[in-house]
């Protein structure tokens, strides 16, 4: 359908696709749709890389490649390293990096691949201040080597390496809060974002391009095969993790917090709406969910609390 | 072409090697200290400051992530070098794989280091030999003046077979030992290594592309064989390169194997790195108190140079290999390379694997006096008194 020239220009997403059919994520897959949208903003003079993870799947075997743009596949720990590398390499070479017009630096790996054997890479390149983008797509777990929990899994989810049994869970761990410790390396932009939102992952993208030195975007993307949720109920728990102040969306900005949230007067949704979409979280009883509940409501004044001093 | 008059300079192994990466242009530098390599990278970073040179220097977290930067320069179409020594290169072993995989021609210098534990910082060559099936190449170097010809050299044949080169030189001996390199005018090191042509380059988005996807049964075979092609072909191309830089420079290595007295010698001593430059000494003393020895120094490990060992051993009742390193459970790796490359023919010299100065124990003109007796008896008694003989062991 032809879009009214009116419309579109009031459309934030642009309407140009870099991101093709027939790629190979299973139905529902929130990191197939943040890679899309990071093309949108980004266009084709981009540089991916992507470590082993799902999105090494997603982006096609050889000779084939979902994405219309380069993209350099890595090994695991690597994606901080490797963005760096290239960054010098372009900059040795006189090549824009950046800005308006120049090439994009896109590091793209999985929660995984970023808060635990890649956390080392991260915090060298963050540290280091190379101008390129490094984005976590948080689907909680290691989802491609069959759903095993990762440091960025929530309490109390099932996963295959801390099944829910007969007697309980293993999952006693809270989600490690990566953006803190990215925060912590005084980088100039640091954000969360979701699927579930995308003008919102869209604009965040733009500024993280606009910023001189490391931008870092953790997107929440739900992976319907290991959260055990229905394919079509993606959306729909993106936006429900936003709306419990699960996964609050929010910028740090040159030391500022910003906090983005849809409906930024409202009481955060009982985090129970959130969880019983989803099979992973079944084996929890109501004081594991009180207890969770508390943990969130904790973690989000802690957060209101940043951007009222620091906003 | 500008006529070639050397640059001579009292330098370190590793700065010999630091000046060789500045003359060779590189672009971006990342890399992790260990000693005794750090001072190849100080060296480098003393460049950079003093607008010497126009370098990007990466100072990274970890040698993981030296190599994986390099890799994505590399692939960026930089020219990318790094350096590092034992730890720090069993820590690399996976991206070296990728550099290889990736067909990226990164040249690093490994300051060949004992491994931990105990804990030793000196001269042993099993850090960089087990790292053989990596798919990189690898020169040894004798001295301070090989470290940075090979340097140079790395990058041409690195960046013509499409393939990352290592560079080796010995903890100590080479890597602080001050020694007169020749060093060769800038405009003729660009002359003889022009700037760099990448097999493929992320930065040229004429065409979309992905590197290092997921290949299946059905392709990756064939990936790996182009490997194994590009590294026979790599063969020719070090000699190519080896014999132009003789006729540009004066220094030849168009052998892959030096070979000094081989045609009427009764036995070689084959080894390498730095200590060939006392076997060499040592066979000179030798040859006048007429023991009929020579050498061969082999100088490149990977490409194998198979050929030329055939022909050694054509020539000779016996081959004394001296391994400055050790594979648990066999045998010295050069002599185990080396018989392999022997099996398959009809000279079968008697071959002997001499394990020496592990973790940097001394090796001297008396060990190879004492090795040469030794093996004299050997080839007379015609027959093996021991395959493998750990030479200095305290008994
Ligand atoms: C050094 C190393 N260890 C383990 C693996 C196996 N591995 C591949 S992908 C993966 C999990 C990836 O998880 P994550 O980063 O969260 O991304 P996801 O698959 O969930 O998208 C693991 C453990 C590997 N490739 N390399
Ligand atoms: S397993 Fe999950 S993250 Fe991986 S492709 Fe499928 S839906 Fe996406």
């Amino acid at each position: 359908m032809e879009i009214p020239e009116n419309v579109r220009k009031r459309l934030s997403i642009p309407a140009e696709e870099h991101f093709f059919a027939g790629h190979t994520a299973c139905q529902g897959c929130g990191a197939s749709l943040g890679i899309r949208y990071v093309l949108k903003a980004y266009g084709r003079k981009t540089i991916f890389v992507i470590p082993a993870c799902c999105s090494t799947i997603i982006a096609g075997p050889w000779p084939y490649t979902a994405l219309d743009a380069n993209l350099f596949h890595t090994a695991f720990e690597t994606t901080g390293a490797v963005i760096s590398g290239i960054e010098a390499a372009l900059k040795a070479r006189g090549i824009k990096v950046k800005g308006d017009d120049g090439v994009m630096v896109v590091g793209w790996a999985g929660d995984g691949g970023t808060a635990d054997i890649g956390l080392q890479a991260l915090s060298g390149f963050l540290e280091r201040g190379h101008d390129a983008v490094y984005i976590m797509y948080d689907n909680e777990a290691y989802m491609n080597t069959g759903i095993q929990r990762s440091s960025s899994t929530p309490y109390g989810a099932w996963t295959t390496n801390t099944p829910g049994g007969k007697r309980h869970f293993l999952e006693k761990r809270h989600k490690k809060k990566v953006i803190d410790i990215v925060i912590a390396h005084e980088v100039p932009y640091a954000a969360t974002a979701s699927v579930a939102f995308p003008e919102d992952f869209i604009r965040k993208l733009k500024k993280a391009r606009k910023v001189e030195g490391p931008a870092f975007i953790q997107l929440f993307a739900p992976c319907p095969t290991g959260w055990r949720s229905p394919t079509d109920k993606s959306i729909e728990l993106a936006r429900l993790a936003v709306q419990t102040a699960y996964f609050p969306l929010f910028e740090y900005e040159n030391g500022k917090y910003k906090i983005n949230m849809p409906s930024p007067k409202k009481e955060p949704k009982p985090i129970e709406e959130y969880l019983k979409l989803q099979g992973r979280f079944k084996y929890m009883t109501k004081e594991d969910i009180e207890y969770l509940q508390s943990w969130v409501l904790r973690e989000w004044e802690k957060l209101k609390k940043l951007a009222e001093v620091f906003g | 072409m500008a006529e070639y008059k050397p640059i001579r300079k009292v330098v370190s192994g590793n700065y010999a090697a630091a000046y060789a990466a500045k003359h060779a242009r590189v672009q971006v530098v990342a890399a992790y200290p260990i000693t005794p390599q750090t001072s190849i990278i100080e060296k480098i970073a003393e460049f950079i400051a003093n607008g010497e040179a126009d370098i990007q220097y990466v100072p990274v977290e970890s040698e993981h992530s030296a190599m994986a930067a390099c890799i994505g320069a590399s692939a960026a179409g930089a020219r990318a070098f790094t350096a590092t020594s034992a730890q720090g290169l069993a820590l690399m072993h996976e991206m070296l794989h990728w550099a290889s995989g990736a067909r990226l021609p990164v040249v690093m210098v490994d300051v060949n280091r004992a491994m931990a534990p105990p804990w030793s910082v000196w001269d042993d060559q099993t850090d960089s030999l087990a790292q053989r099936d990596t798919g990189w190449m690898q020169f040894y170097a004798e001295n301070n003046q090989e470290v940075y010809d090979g340097v140079l050299m790395a990058f041409k044949i690195a960046e013509t077979v499409n393939l990352p080169a290592m560079v080796v030189e010995s903890a100590f001996i080479l890597s602080h030992t001050y020694d007169v390199v020749e060093m060769i005018p800038q405009e003729l090191v660009d002359e003889f290594l022009p700037p760099r042509k990448p097999l493929y380059d992320l930065a040229d988005f004429s065409q979309p592309f992905s590197v290092g996807a997921l290949g299946g049964p059905n392709d990756y075979y064939e990936f790996r064989y182009k490997i194994a092609k590009a590294m026979e072909d790599a063969v020719k191309v070090i000699k190519d390169v080896g014999k132009e830089f003789g006729e540009r420079f004066g220094r030849d290595y168009s052998e892959m194997i030096e070979k000094g007295y081989v045609d009427d010698a009764d036995f070689v001593f084959m080894g390498m790195g730095s200590l060939m430059g006392t076997v060499k000494e040592a066979v000179d003393l030798l040859r006048k108190e007429g023991y009929k020895v020579g050498y061969a120094k082999v100088r490149w490990f990977r490409p194998f140079p198979k050929e030329e060992l055939r022909e050694i051993a054509e020539s000779v009742k016996g081959i004394a290999v001296l391994d400055r390193n050790y594979s648990f459970g066999q045998e010295g790796i050069l002599f185990n390379e080396s018989k392999g490359v022997l099996y398959n023919t009809d000279a079968r010299p008697i071959i002997k694997n001499y394990i020496v100065g592990l973790g940097g124990r001394d090796f001297t003109v008396g060990d190879v006096r004492a090795i040469a007796e030794n093996m004299k008896k050997v080839i007379e008694a015609g027959k093996l008194d021991r395959e493998v003989e750990w030479y200095h062991l305290k008994r």
